[in-house]
């Protein structure tokens, strides 16, 4: 075990231990941690599906760049986690292998404040969401199934589910980590996600995974130092900027009281706190919808059944063997995002949808800019609108609508390169948690991630209680009883 | 969701030795011929896209080998196979290629150039599009000379100019075989990602004479860059043309486009019938449709190709994981650069070769020879080397020695379809022989003969040909009178019209007849004192 990543639970250790694959020698700072990878990154020789009867079977012959790393630093792969079919989508319900359940949904604090709604239905039945599309792998670590997982990252699919989960999720700045074998949603914007238990893992597998990587030419060229995060006990030199554009409709009144209370907390401990205006956020979400798509349409292209992964028995003619194994491949939304992409590339309609996207992105990205250039070093807005609704309650609205409400807080990084991270805050009246993003200046992770943890110091996040782990282990969730933020 | 599918080319490429001995004929036949016959001329418009196959070790954006006729899906990395989350990395090596190419046809080259995908479903594209230039291409705004024959004259040769309007960096395809009786097909994806220049002319050319000569200039040029290795026959030059025909003062005429023309010659060939077959539509009152036809080797002519299935939109988009591709020169190149990252344009202008048309300049400055001399040691791979290395080893004039060149030794390689390399005479045989011409060892008709043995390739050399033969000059000169005397005691009418006239043609004839009688082994201009004095005798 080494002492730079920080054990969020006892209990583990043991695990541990027994997994080290090679006693002795360890290869790295992750040596013999278990980790989970998002089924969107190449593993090779595991399959890697996508969750979509696409790729089912699809075994790649090579490693992600992020996996390679991970496993050369030892780290042990446990397994791949569920998402959202090709990780389009905020709840992780989309894919071919069913639904993700949130493990909070089985945790006391959830139980104890749930409402059953009849007693004729199955006590099951409240089950909440993970949020997504990255939700197996907030769902791995939150259960302590692992200690940090990878997530990918394109509108919020990591910090969404971390948020949902009360995991730590790290967006890295677009560019700091290879792409390279990372199943692609939009180029332009994906960004391998990192989910941890607390901020301190999340620099530490952050700084096995950065760097330039020959293999992803949109890598920087620069050297990436690995970094410890200091523990801060002055921010009064940090000034924190709250967007007001993030007042968004259908926010929570717990998450706005939890966030003016969070904006307290860093002006009580003396930063500096000021209002800001990002005044294209609120474009964002409808201009993602004509980026995302095209490039959907663009990426998706290759699943044609020859080369790899699912192929129609239909064999009237090639196109007729195309068009039936994408429609049997690909599940409605795929389909969809493909359909309106292809709309916008047209050549009639490029200039007046895709060009014109693309201009807003730059106001978008130039809004953060002016932004940081006045002095402001990190910016505090919530994750989500809501905390985690049950799965009968999330799947009485389409995807599309449900992306287009529970990306609208996290969008704009993607569109802007910018790192952001999740922190969990508190638990909702519900007892699911909450959780609070900070946004960063390009490349400035170190900075970003010390005052996350600071903020998590502070806020003091309470352990999930599983029942199940609890009755093996009753005496380790005694010490983290103490006061929380909410 | 099935996106319109592409009419794609296929090529069936046939091995054409002899695309390079191939000379252009500006033929004025064929476009003024319809002047005479109808009132308002047509004027034919031939614009060209040529695709050249960049010479280089791996493809353009991955690290798979470049090959031609390997085995089946040798070639194929991740990335050529679209395996999904592979990406694009550029190869420098194939940025430099179109940097020179660019340069030597007198292209401004844009500092920054962006990469586009470019989409259609075809069974060789795995990814589903080709990552091409298409918004800021490379290289724009060039131009290319190239000369040509008149009226099948060498001796009256044109320069023309045709603007280059872009060269674009673009990916290969790979390709298709169909085999109609099992209703299969069957992909090889080796040629899939290879690096290729896309060299779009403008219409500035008229006949197929004309598009003939600029490609076989551009082929030059290529080869001697060697940014491609442009054999036709191979697939990594292959040519597009874009034919119309309109009236004088009026606007372009409705254009065609012909593929599948897989030599030098077919392109004329392809270009001229197209345009008759444009010109004879019209004339009859038809129109022209906008079409794609290929072009049929065996007959001769274009055929409309598979009508596409509806209008195809490529839907380009940016190619978002390439970043722009950033080019300096010596002024602006950033200081502590690794220069590993970044391809210097200034360096590469100092370094480029000699192109065809000062190789030409020069070998005519430096040997004597003439222009449209230059152009055929040129447009024979290897004869300007085999003519520069005999040129070394003799001491005849290079002005006679193009003459062997040029009429005897292309003569046998055509004959006997052989490249300058497989010549079984070497510059150093015919040098050789050359020099005993030189001192006057043999005539010139007995060199030809001896020239016909060496072709033989047996392994003799040219001296002991002359021996084996006996073709060496007769140097005993009281031998010569009396063969001599001989001859012209045979010939009494001719000897007397040449005592009353001194008739030239009758002096000739005598000669020949010695020559005759000596087989080749007297020297002319010795024959010729002797018979005179002789005949004044």
């Amino acid at each position: 075990m080494k002492k730079t990543l920080y054990v969020a639970h006892f209990a583990l250790i043991a695990v541990v231990f027994a997994i080290i694959p090679n006693a002795g020698q360890p290869l790295g700072v992750l040596d013999g941690i278990p980790i989970a990878v998002k089924d969107n990154f190449s593993t090779a020789g595991i399959e890697t599906t996508c969750a979509s009867n696409m790729l089912k079977g699809y075994v790649s012959p090579y490693n992600a760049t992020v996996v390679q790393k991970l496993l050369d630093q030892g780290a042990v792969l446990l397994g791949k986690t569920n998402l959202d079919e090709f990780a389009m989508g905020s709840g992780s319900t989309d894919g071919v292998f069913g639904p993700v359940r949130n493990p909070w949904s089985y945790s006391r604090q959830y139980k104890e404040k749930s409402v059953p709604k009849s007693h004729s239905e199955d006590k099951d039945a409240n089950w909440v969401i993970t949020g997504g599309s990255s939700g197996g792998s907030a769902a791995a670590v939150s259960s302590f199934t692992c200690f940090a997982a990878l997530g990918s990252d394109t509108g919020g699919s990591t910090r969404n589910p971390a948020a949902h989960c009360g995991v730590v999720g790290l967006k890295p700045t677009y560019g700091l980590i290879s792409r390279h074998g990372l199943i692609p949603l939009v180029n332009s914007m994906d960004v391998p996600g990192i989910l941890t238990r607390c901020v301190d893992d999340a620099a530490v597998v952050l700084g096995s995974l950065a760097g330039h990587d020959p293999k992803d030419s949109t890598t920087i060229q620069d050297n990436f130092k690995p970094f410890e995060l200091p523990n801060l006990t002055d921010v009064s030199k940090f000034s924190i900027g709250i967007p007001k554009e993030y007042h968004a409709p259908g926010l929570s009144n717990e998450i706005l009281a939890l966030w003016s209370k969070a904006a307290d907390l860093f002006k009580n401990a003396g930063a500096k706190v000021i209002e800001v205006s990002l005044p294209h956020t609120r474009y964002s979400i409808v201009c993602y919808h004509v980026l995302c798509t095209a490039e959907v349409a663009s990426n998706m292209a290759r699943f044609d059944g020859l080369e790899y992964g699912h192929r129609s028995d239909m064999n009237k003619s090639t196109e007729s063997m195309y068009a039936a194994t994408r429609r049997e491949g690909f599940n409605d939304v795929v389909r969809g995002r493909i359909l309106s992409g292809n709309y916008f590339l047209l050549k009639q309609n490029y200039e007046n949808y895709f060009i014109k996207a693309q201009k807003v992105r730059r106001l978008i990205a130039n809004d953060f800019v002016k932004v940081f250039r006045s002095g402001v070093d990190i910016l505090l807005t919530p994750t989500t609108l809501n905390d985690a609704v049950p799965y009968m309650e999330f799947i009485k609205e389409d995807n599309r609508t449900r992306s287009t409400q529970d990306d609208i807080l996290t969008q704009a990084a993607n569109m802007a390169g910018l790192p952001a991270i999740n922190v969990p805050t508190a638990l909702s009246e519900r007892g699911l948690p909450v959780g609070l993003q900070f946004i960063g200046r390009s490349f400035q992770e170190k900075q970003l991630l010390t005052v996350a943890k600071w903020f998590e110091k502070q806020v003091k996040f309470p352990m999930i209680q599983l029942e199940e782990v609890k009755r093996h282990d009753h005496g380790v969730f005694q010490h983290q009883k103490s006061a929380s933020f909410s | 969701l099935s996106s319109p599918v592409l009419q794609h080319n296929f090529c069936h490429y046939t091995v054409d030795v002899f695309t390079t001995s191939f000379t252009f004929f500006y033929n004025y036949n064929l476009i003024f011929l319809r002047i005479n016959e109808n009132i308002a001329p047509w004027v034919p418009v031939v614009g060209l896209e040529i695709h050249a196959q960049i010479s280089s070790n791996s493809k353009l954006f991955s690290g798979s080998q470049v090959q031609f006729a390997a085995p089946p899906n040798s070639l194929v990395s991740f990335f050529d196979a679209s395996l999904p989350g592979t990406l694009p990395v550029l190869n420098r090596r194939c940025v430099e290629a179109a940097v020179m190419t660019g340069l030597a046809l007198n292209c401004s080259i844009n500092k920054k150039s962006l990469f586009d995908r470019k989409h259609y479903f075809y069974a060789d594209l795995p990814a589903g599009y080709q990552i091409t230039q298409q918004r800021v291409p490379i290289a724009v705004n060039g131009r290319l000379s190239y000369s040509l024959c008149i009226d099948n004259k060498m001796s009256q040769m044109v320069t023309k100019t045709v603007r280059i309007k872009q060269i674009q960096l673009e990916q290969d395809s790979g390709k298709s075989l169909h085999d109609d009786t099992r209703s299969q097909t069957l992909v090889d994806l080796n040629r899939a990602g290879v690096g290729l220049m896309e060299v779009v002319m403008e219409p500035d050319m008229c006949c197929g004479e004309e598009a003939a000569a600029a490609v076989r200039e551009l082929q030059l040029i290529l080869q001697t860059l060697g940014s491609s290795q442009a054999v036709m026959a191979e697939g990594q030059l292959r040519v597009d043309a874009n034919v119309s025909v309109h009236h004088p003062g009026e606007p372009y005429g409705v254009r065609t486009e012909v593929k599948n023309i897989n030599s030098i010659r077919f392109l004329a060939k392809a270009v001229d019938y197209e345009i008759q077959r444009q010109t004879e539509e019209l004339e009859n009152g038809g129109t022209i449709l906008n079409e794609t036809r290929a072009f049929d080797s065996k007959l001769g002519c274009t055929v409309p190709m598979r009508d596409k299935e509806g209008k195809q939109d490529y839907r380009f988009m940016p190619e978002p994981n390439l970043p722009p591709l950033i080019l300096y020169d010596a002024k602006y190149l950033p200081a502590n650069t690794n220069h590993q990252q970044v391809v210097n344009i200034d360096w590469i202008h100092e370094r480029l070769p000699d192109l065809p048309s000062v190789k030409r300049a020069k070998l005519v400055e430096q040997y004597g020879i003439l222009p449209e001399h230059s152009f055929t040691l040129l447009n024979e791979d290897g004869l300007t080397e085999f003519f520069e290395n005999v040129v070394k080893q003799t001491q005849m004039k290079p002005k006679k020695v193009i003459g062997w060149v040029l009429n005897d030794l292309l003569s046998y390689l055509k004959q006997h379809s052989l490249t300058v390399k497989e010549s079984p005479v070497s510059p150093f045989l015919l040098a050789d022989l050359l020099n005993l011409l030189e001192k006057k060892e043999i005539s010139s008709t007995a060199a030809k003969q001896v020239l016909a043995e060496l072709w033989k390739g047996e392994g003799k050399t040219a001296l002991e040909i002359v021996k084996e033969k006996e073709l060496e000059l007769i140097q005993d000169q009281k031998e010569l009178e009396q063969i001599c005397q001989a001859v012209i005691d045979g010939q009494e009418n001719e000897v007397i019209m040449m005592v009353l006239g001194r008739n030239q043609k009758v002096l000739n004839k005598l000669i020949g007849l010695v020559q005759r009688e000596t087989q080749g082994r007297s020297n002319p201009v010795l024959v010729k004192q002797l018979l005179e004095k002789k005949l004044s005798e």
